[in-house]
């Protein structure tokens, strides 16, 4: 059950020729990978690709009708493995994931894959994960694509020119037997906007008729001799058909004059970030019609030598608008041009920045520098360019930076990892600090304040295997985490395998919040839902038992802090070798409350008892250390400053937003807190003896209330 | 309703700031629809990422009408000094987007919610760390072209819907963009899921943004709190003119703490209060505390009371209990005639059962090591007390009428010995160094919470009286206290104040 329910996105699925489609980029691509006959479709989700995946699993039945296989694999190298159907078929395969984590796992079938070719047009969609918002490291999917020989896609933001882009990436990966990578940025997949739609396309070949009628060919296999030979195919065959078939079929665009003094040359993502600053330098108008040339790369590997070699010839410069590091189209074109004593200057990073994402004002400042350089009179009288500097510069701002605090996410209001990161800091305070090796996943948030907890992050399901090292004799043991999702990825065998394998020490804790949360909230094989399509419901303790884990906890209800903690002290503190693991599990809150929510209104509305809860702080017992807070983070934990001139400090308070979990109290008497939390429940639709007892216990109690009360002046310390 | 302020000839741009889960994307996705509909180009992009939860999240959005049939080549990112609307769903985000520059005096209209969803570093610091709005108020007055800012939060919890629609509404309302009403309100309707609620929170935020409000009124100050005139009982305003006769700038703080004083115990007790404040008013004036205002007394009026009535079981269980609790919480709940339950959640430990032992006796057991383990060993553990259950409230009632004792048990003694010697080293400092004495006061701001954290809000506030000897002969030692109680509140274990107190030994 992924996060949201994509049945609107679906019918956007079925629009037929000359419709409009409107919507998100990743949509209209998933859209235009049914519009080119895709046989079969697989990837591993992950931003910002996750709609992609999570569409065309809400739309299963429609892709059983076009005669579509769907399916989520365990992981990207499963997904890239998956192309293989295309290696002797002509059989149209997609597959996406998140660049470049997805690719660095992916990327031995990949490379075995370009090695001995494809017969079907085999693509990868790829969502960059590059610049603001990314939470991988910062590297560039270029590289892969050039050591592998993969050609790489970079269309222009737009959704008619991406929809293209990839039904022509189809066709290019069969004229030059090569998978194709398109790549899209993160603003590039969620970018809205529209394009003309085409009818889906049934695939012209089918798994089915491939299954019948098998086919083998040894030179396809990276086996010697024929793996020298695929190199030689990749140089000699490969590249020049796929030269060719990007410059027939016009893939890469040019705008603007056809002379100029001098050019940009641009990658085809970084195309509206190029007008809007020509725009802004007074050489575009807002429809694109720009006074300076314009070669845009729709295709950034490979090049084609003859189309940048006629857009360089009579220009005395171009700049290149590259994103990233390193400069590896720039370098390209000074090798191109200096073979064929091409004298056009070839600008690039030393207007641009080296490292980073190229920002509307990097942009602006980078193809300023090149035109004062190269082509001034082009400024002409210089229109004022946006600038927020004297903003900037103002004392009240230059004030508030100090003010404004930094807001990095956090686990959600109710969410069931908090409480075991609030245990783990119970037992810091017993044991000590202990070195922490962490993974991919929500559980990662625990790193950031109020917990750092956490040393390091190598890779998706390699938490524990990343504290691999640590197996020493020694007075602490190495705690490692990793997420249900990470555990079924990969860390299963590289992680639990290599641990029991190894006579590993440490303790190894599996977040299991039921779905793979941190990309959307899809079912994975230990999620507990039943889902007609795939098998669920496999259990994690079962399988570290079946690679032969000794000591294994499961905990069924994380926000049992106190046995959350005695869990962890056991495990730390256990003569038993091996390593130790435990099994934490509760679903995940934001996709209960989503599950949940609904049932509960349509029960209250019914008539049916229902039992409304909510966690509150005393605010006049509670003494404002905060302590709570450090063990929690909760968003619906907060704090409210009260009109009591007694007091500096202020308070903690539960807002609306809470979902009842229990951690507040749990934490409260774990840490032996404060004792103001209190839990209300308020019993909607109560049978009418429900109702009697009810009325007859505040009947009671409101008399001996009364009779303390007498006589007593109660003043409410807050006047709030 | 246009304003013609934003030039048409290029795209109109409107960044949106909120927090993940804040619904900014339906925002974003209202306004594009509202776009399409009137004809326009609309495009919006994001970079929420699917795991940004509560995270600071922008989304933008550009729109221009199409010409001659071509459609517009839009922005996927804004540039600085280049927006015309700016959504801010939260005021510390609004200050964000001032900072990256995204509101700019020539073009930006401001909108944003005044209320505060704090930060995690505002929250976790055992003192007062909340950023200041005044800050981002200042800010926005001269960054912003116009500002259209009020509490849309509450607009939308009054509406029972989210922030979004009053959002919408103010958007709609400021004029910016060259549509009218109910081409917005149709955008709503389409959306088929919470649509009254929605309508209404637009509305609301619609007429928000029409009506003028006054830009001071704009972020709501503390409230200002006064002496009343009467407390509305004979024997209460005999004590209230002993109020009024201490000095000015004490009266309120001694006001609330001679309530505080009575509701804890009873009126001798209050009057106890009243008596140890009218002595150190004596001393105060006598080492000229009339020069200073006298913040001696100012700050005795505080903490005494405070010290007198400090947290214990007692005090919690009488609390817990109480009527007006009872009224509050069921109001909060929206409880109704349905049936209310309460629990609370309680760790006793021996050391707080040890404490309401009757002095003697209670000194005597916790000499004894092997006592206090067995008394702990029966105690100690989690409590669900039920108030609302007979049981429960009997439990509590039991504990909190203990309170006529109060003054002859174990913790009593403890508090008012340490008190006295904490008012000796202030009266002792007066004469000698009068900042320096208002700031030993001021020291027990430190001693607050229950168990572990009472234990090291009792050691931070030693810590930092430990300074004194060596601040006393400068006139800068109340300062320099000052700031070690701001330190000593900056982390839990006072990392801060080790290396405060550090700096103070060198002096």
């Amino acid at each position: 059950m992924a996060e949201r329910s994509f049945a609107r996105e679906v019918e956007d699925l079925r629009l037929g020729d000359g419709q409009e489609f409107r919507g998100e980029g990743i949509l209209a691509i998933t859209k235009a990978l049914l519009q080119s006959g895709v046989s079969y479709v697989g990837g591993y989700q992950g931003s910002p690709i996750s709609h992609l995946m999570d569409v065309l699993a809400d739309a299963s039945d429609y892709m059983a009708e076009l005669g579509v296989h769907f399916e989520s694999s365990a992981s990207e190298a499963t997904a890239a493995a998956m192309l293989s159907a295309s290696v002797m078929y002509p059989i149209r395969g997609a597959v996406t994931w998140k660049s470049t984590a997805g690719t660095n796992v992916a990327s031995d079938a990949l490379s075995n894959l370009s090695s001995g070719g494809v017969n079907g047009g085999a693509v990868i969609i790829i969502g960059e994960d590059y610049g603001e918002g990314s939470s991988i490291m910062q590297e560039r999917s270029h590289a892969y694509a050039m050591k592998s020989q993969i050609w790489l896609m970079d269309p222009r933001p737009d959704l008619p020119t991406m929809v293209h882009m990839v039904e022509k990436a189809f066709e290019l990966s069969e004229a030059s037997n090569t998978p194709v990578m398109v790549e899209v940025r993160i603003r590039g997949c969620h970018v809205h906007g529209r394009f003309r739609a085409k009818d889906n396309r049934k695939p012209a070949y089918t798994l089915k008729q491939a299954l019948e009628n098998p086919v083998r060919d040894v030179n396809r296999i990276v086996l010697p001799p024929a793996s020298f030979i695929h190199e030689k195919l990749k140089i000699e065959k490969r590249w020049p058909a796929a030269v060719n078939f990007i410059r027939e079929q016009k893939l890469n665009e040019v705008f603007g004059p056809e002379d100029g003094e001098v050019g940009i040359i641009l990658q085809g993502g970084m195309y509206n970030g190029v007008i809007r600053a020509l725009q802004q330098l007074g050489l575009s108008d807002a429809y694109g019609n720009t006074r300076v040339p314009l070669y845009v790369m729709n295709v950034t590997y490979p090049l084609v030598d003859e189309e940048v070699v006629s857009f360089c010839t009579g220009k005395s410069a171009v700049v290149v608008v590259e994103e990233g590091q390193p400069e590896f189209i720039e370098q390209a074109l000074n090798t191109l041009l200096r073979r064929r004593d091409i004298n056009t200057r070839i600008s690039g990073k030393d207007v641009f920045p080296m490292a980073g994402e190229y920002t509307a004002t990097v942009m602006q400042k980078g193809l300023m520098g090149f035109l004062e350089k190269h082509a001034p009179r082009l400024l002409g009288n210089r229109p004022p360019l946006p600038d927020a500097s004297p903003v900037l510069n103002s004392r009240e701002v230059q004030a508030l930076a100090n003010v404004v605090p930094p807001r990095p996410p956090g686990f959600c209001t109710g969410c069931p990892e908090r409480p075991i990161f609030a245990a783990m800091k119970l037992v810091e305070k017993e044991l000590g600090t202990h070195h922490v090796s962490a993974d991919i996943g929500c559980h990662l948030f625990s790193i950031l304040p109020p917990f750092n907890i956490g040393a390091t992050t190598m890779g998706y399901g390699l938490g524990p295997a990343a504290a691999s090292a640590f197996n020493v004799k020694a007075d602490k043991r190495v705690i490692s985490v990793m997420g249900d999702g990470g555990f079924w990825h990969n860390g299963l065998s590289s992680s639990v395998g290599n641990a029991v394998f190894n006579k590993h020490d440490g303790v190894m804790l599996i977040v299991d919040n039921y779905y793979s949360s941190a990309t959307g909230g899809q079912d994975i094989l230990s999620s507990r839902a039943e889902n007609k399509k795939r098998a669920t419901n496999n259990s994690i303790v079962d399988a570290v038992k079946g690679v032969g884990a000794r000591w294994v906890r499961q905990i069924d209800h994380t926000y049992d802090v106190a046995k959350m903690r005695d869990t962890l002290r056991e495990a730390l503190t256990t003569e038993e070798q091996g390593p130790k693991i435990i099994v934490a599990s509760s679903e995940c809150m934001l996709n209960k409350q989503r599950r949940v929510k609904p049932l509960v209104d349509k029960a209250e509305q019914a008539g049916q008892p229902v039992l409304r809860q909510r966690f509150g702080v005393d605010e006049d017992i509670c003494t404002g250390d905060h302590a709570c807070i450090r063990l929690s983070g909760c968003p619906s934990l907060s704090v409210k400053h009260v009109d009591d001139p007694l007091r500096d400090d202020p308070v903690a308070a539960i807002d609306n937003s809470c979902v009842a979990c229990g951690n507040c109290g749990e934490v409260a008497e774990a840490a032996i807190l404060c004792p103001s939390f209190y839990r209300a429940d308020v019993l909607r639709n109560a049978s009418g003896w429900e109702r009697f007892m009810a009325r007859l216990r505040a009947g009671v109690i409101s008399f001996l209330q009364r009779r303390r009360e007498t006589g007593r002046h109660l003043f409410a310390r807050v006047s709030a | 309703m246009f304003d013609a302020s934003i030039p048409r000839d290029k795209p109109l741009s409107i960044a949106i700031l909120a927090m993940g889960g804040q619904g900014g994307g339906v925002l974003s996705d209202w306004i594009v629809a509202v776009a399409e509909a009137n004809g326009w180009y609309a495009q919006s992009t994001s970079v929420p990422g699917v795991a940004q939860r509560t995270g600071a999240t922008l989304y933008y959005i550009e729109m221009l009408p199409p010409k001659d049939g071509h459609a517009p080549v839009l922005a996927l990112m804004p540039t600085p000094g280049d927006v015309d609307v700016v959504i801010a769903a939260e005021l510390m985000e609004a200050g964000r987007s001032i900072l990256r520059g995204l509101v700019t005096p020539d073009r930006t209209l401001l909108i944003t919610s005044t209320h505060r969803a704090y930060a995690v570093a505002e929250k976790e610091k055992p003192g007062e760390s909340i950023a200041d709005p005044q800050a981002v108020d200042a800010a926005s007055r001269i960054a912003a072209r116009r500002v259209i800012a009020f509490d849309k939060d509450e607009a939308a919890r009054e509406s029972g819907t989210v922030i979004s629609a009053p959002l919408f509404g103010a958007l709609a309302g400021s004029g910016a963009l060259p549509f009218d009403r109910a081409s917005f309100e149709a955008v709503i309707s389409e959306g088929g899921r919470g649509v009254k609620a929605s309508l209404k929170g637009f509305a609301e935020g619609f007429a928000r943004a029409t009506a003028n409000e006054l830009p001071e009124a704009r972020i709501a100050n503390r409230k200002a709190v006064g002496i009343p005139e009467t407390l509305g009982a004979l024997d209460l305003d005999q004590r209230l003119a002993r109020v009024r006769a201490l000095p000015g700038s004490a009266q309120v703080a001694a006001l609330a703490g001679l309530k505080r004083c009575i509701d804890y115990q009873d009126h001798a007790y209050g009057d106890e209060y009243l008596a140890r404040l009218e002595a150190l008013t004596i001393l105060d004036a006598r080492n000229g505390g009339a020069a200073q205002d006298f913040a001696f007394t100012a700050a005795a009026a505080k903490h005494v009371a405070n010290a007198m009535a400090y947290d214990d079981v007692i005090g919690v269980a009488d609390l817990k209990i109480r009527s007006a609790r009872f009224a509050r919480i069921a109001s909060e709940m929206k409880a109704g005639e349905d049936p209310l339950q309460l629990t609370e959640f309680v760790h006793p430990r021996g050391e707080e059962v040890v404490s309401l032992l009757p002095a003697g006796w209670g000194r005597k057991v916790s000499a004894s090591p092997a006592w206090m383990a067995r008394i702990d060993r029966w105690v100690n553990r989690d409590r669900r007390i039920r108030t609302h259950s007979i049981r429960g409230f009997l439990q509590f009632s039991m504990i909190a009428g203990l309170r006529r004792w109060r003054r002859k048990l174990l913790r009593h003694d403890h508090e008012m010995r340490h008190m006295q010697v904490w008012l000796d080293l202030a009266t002792r400092t007066l004469p000698k160094n009068y900042d320096l004495a208002r700031a030993i006061l001021a020291t027990h701001r430190l001693i607050k919470g229950y168990s572990d954290t009472h234990a090291r809000g009792l050691s931070k506030f030693d810590r930092v009286l430990s300074a004194v000897p060596q601040l006393e002969a400068r006139t800068d030692g109340g300062a320099w206290i000052d700031r070690l109680i701001s330190a000593a509140l900056k982390d839990e274990n006072g990392d801060a104040l080790d290396g405060a107190l550090k700096t103070v030994r060198e002096l």
